[in-house]
């Protein structure tokens, strides 16, 4: 099945989206509701917000140009360093913008 | 070791106008990006009211993005579904681990709070959680503020894209990036969080090489949870 992108089309592909979106962001919240949270449970929530970030950054890392690299690599040296995040972000991104000039 | 501390779970009108101040900064960059998709979009032939109605309803910019590539006469209705969904899933799992919070609140309020749920506010609202601190105000004020600038830089674009025409030279596009790494750096470090955290990531990566797109979020955060819920820590002697 095809939407038209003309008329009223448009309007349908975004209420499609915003409620394809509406689920993920109330789903997870949803189903928690029904899971009795033992200890087990809190280990694996705990695990997994992590784990959320690093498999988010890790292809990011890995498929991005040398740009990305060295911004993501910057920004950790520095946070690990100075443990403050608004000079970290701003190393990564100095590092990006010098990478892609030359 | 998540612990629920007593009022880490509260949302007075004070935490949630701390939480908006908090986000603010990062969301000048939100702006940039909103400017780069209003561009984008109207580049792709959306109208005016489609687009700021999409930043307004969906605002997910990736997945915003994604949809601009299926864009054409017509938009074919299940990768449509399917493309928004497997982009966005990581939604649910920044429910499920704001859930101990949550439940401490009445139904429409843990609701509500979740409709602006994105991957900053939740990660600014997770740290704040593992110090202890209160974290839903993050989430709330904090979306809210990135809501309202994705809506202006959105709107900015149809007019201003031109503006920055190359933020990715600018390296404007690592901005977020670089944040989410900040606070993944931020947190607690310890050999066996270290670990989970390689797990997740060869498990992300393999995703990413070897799965249908975009799954690979998913599968590296729930192969780094199910390792750290078989790994039990060892406690403390006091």
């Amino acid at each position: 099945m095809n939407i038209e992108t003309t008329g009223h089309g448009p309007l349908i592909i975004v209420a499609v989206m915003a409620l394809v979106t509406l689920a993920t962001r109330w789903g997870g919240v949803f189903i928690m509701s029904f899971v009795p949270i033992g200890y087990r449970v809190q280990l694996f929530i705990s695990a997994m917000s992590g784990s959320v970030l690093v498999a988010l950054l890790t292809p990011l890392a890995v498929a991005g140009d040398n740009g990305a690299r060295l911004a993501l690599l910057s920004t950790a040296v520095v946070m690990l360093l100075v443990k403050k995040p608004l000079p970290a972000i701003a190393a990564g991104i100095v590092a990006a913008a010098l990478v892609r000039a030359f | 070791m998540l612990s629920i501390e007593k009022g880490a779970a509260r949302l007075q009108r004070d935490d949630v106008l701390a939480g908006f101040k908090k986000l603010l900064p990062i969301s000048v960059f939100v702006v940039i990006f909103g400017v780069a998709f209003g561009l984008a979009a109207v580049q792709t032939g959306l109208d005016e009211v489609s687009i700021l109605s999409m930043s307004t309803l969906v605002f997910a910019g990736a997945s915003q993005f994604a949809v601009l590539k299926l864009w054409g006469t017509q938009v074919p209705l299940v990768p449509l579904m399917v493309t928004v969904f497997a982009v966005n899933a990581r939604h649910l799992l920044m429910g499920a681990t704001l859930y101990p919070w949550l439940r401490e609140l009445p139904r429409a309020k843990r609701y509500g709070v979740m409709l602006v749920v994105s991957d900053a506010n939740w990660a600014m609202a997770m740290q704040a959680f593992a110090r202890g601190e209160a974290g839903l105000g993050l989430v709330l004020g904090g979306g809210l503020a990135l809501w309202s600038t994705w809506i202006l830089g959105t709107w900015l674009g149809l007019y201003f894209g031109s503006a920055i025409r190359d933020p990715v030279s600018l390296g404007l596009d690592m901005v977020m990036g670089c944040f989410l790494l900040a606070m993944v750096i931020g947190g607690q470090k310890n050999l066996r969080i270290l670990v989970i955290w390689c797990v997740a990531a060869a498990s992300s990566l393999l995703a990413y090489w070897y799965l249908p797109e975009n799954s690979h979020v998913v599968v590296g955060a729930l192969a780094g949870g199910i390792l750290g819920a078989f790994w039990v820590e060892k406690k403390i002697e006091h």
